[in-house]
């Protein structure tokens, strides 16, 4: 399951499809376990009256957790030590994302890896690295 | 989020991972997770971010007896000041980063300290001026030892982000 430093080649990837047709459910899902309740993802009416944006859109930390599975998936569990973005751009419902990995540098027992995940009309919508532990 | 008690239970562990799509049986099952490299359940990487939960302060909850900014009867349930941008109830989220020194599992009690980092701006093609702030968080558990380190960085916008032409691919700030 975990990485072998040994088979890693600079450039590669791994790329997951993370979520398909974004439900507000599942939004409200997030809020719920999150505990941020931001009415700006959840609450359409205040959304789009209010706040002035078109509906309701996703928790950044939303797309980072979905984000997440694609790297724990990829160098295995309990493996990550670093994992830091940016929201370049925000998720609506009906998104559907795919996130990939690509392999930055091996230092010894380490993984660099750079992180994108981009919408269904090729827009980023995260930008970030991450680093995990990976067997020799 | 500061919280001085975060308790890391199993049942918060599974709705946070049912949250962000990950059937990952680490997160849930017990039985399945002792037979893992995690030796036992574990908590999803943004799992800390659940602090929220456990901070008796946090803005972005509603709380018995007092106004809460989202719809009712009204579009929303507080007189807002002119201006304040998109942001709605404080601004959205430009960054987030963490750093394991080890991974957090059920029974785990942290305390989250939160210490003011850099403030910044920013003129945004898609949005006015922004005002960036930073804020690290330290999650220590029951014996005192940094297990977590969190970074985080929130803006606040003049006016709503405007919404980027479908196809293309604009680094800005979301």
């Amino acid at each position: 399951m975990a990485l072998k430093a040994s088979q890693l080649t600079v450039g590669e990837t791994h790329t997951a499809r993370i979520v398909e047709d974004l439900k507000r459910t599942q939004i409200v899902q997030y809020a719920g376990a999150s505990g941020d309740y931001n009415p700006l993802h959840t609450d359409e009416v205040f959304t789009t009256k209010v706040a002035g944006y078109p509906s309701v859109f996703a928790h950044g930390m939303l797309t980072m957790g979905m984000t997440g599975k694609m790297l724990t998936d990829y160098v295995g569990d309990a493996r990550l030590t670093k994992y830091g973005v940016r929201f370049t751009s925000q998720v609506w419902p009906g998104d559907t994302l795919e996130a990939t990995a690509t392999v930055k540098a091996v230092n010894g027992d380490l993984v660099e890896l750079d992180v994108s995940t981009r919408n269904q009309d090729g827009v980023e919508v995260l930008s970030g690295y991450a680093e995990a532990r990976v067997d020799p | 989020m500061a919280a001085k008690r975060f308790p890391i239970e199993a049942g918060h562990i599974m709705m946070f991972a049912r949250s962000v799509g990950d059937d990952n049986k680490v997160y849930y099952d017990e039985d399945y997770a002792k037979t893992t490299e995690a030796r036992g359940i574990i908590a999803p990487p943004t799992f800390p971010q659940s602090s929220a939960q456990f901070d008796p302060d946090y803005f972005l909850r509603p709380k018995v007896g007092q106004p809460w900014f989202g719809s009712g009867k009204n579009p929303t349930g507080i007189q807002r000041a002119s201006g304040g941008g998109g942001g709605g109830g404080g601004g959205l989220h430009a960054e987030q980063h963490f750093e394991y020194h080890r991974h957090i599992r059920p029974g785990d009690v942290l305390t989250a300290t939160v210490k003011p980092g850099k403030t910044w701006e920013k003129e945004g093609r898609r949005s006015g001026k922004l005002i960036f702030s930073e804020s690290i968080t330290e999650y220590r558990d029951q014996n005192g030892e940094l297990v977590i380190t969190a970074r985080g960085v929130g803006v606040r916008t003049e006016r709503p982000v405007d919404q980027p032409a479908a196809s293309k691919s604009e680094k800005a700030e979301a």
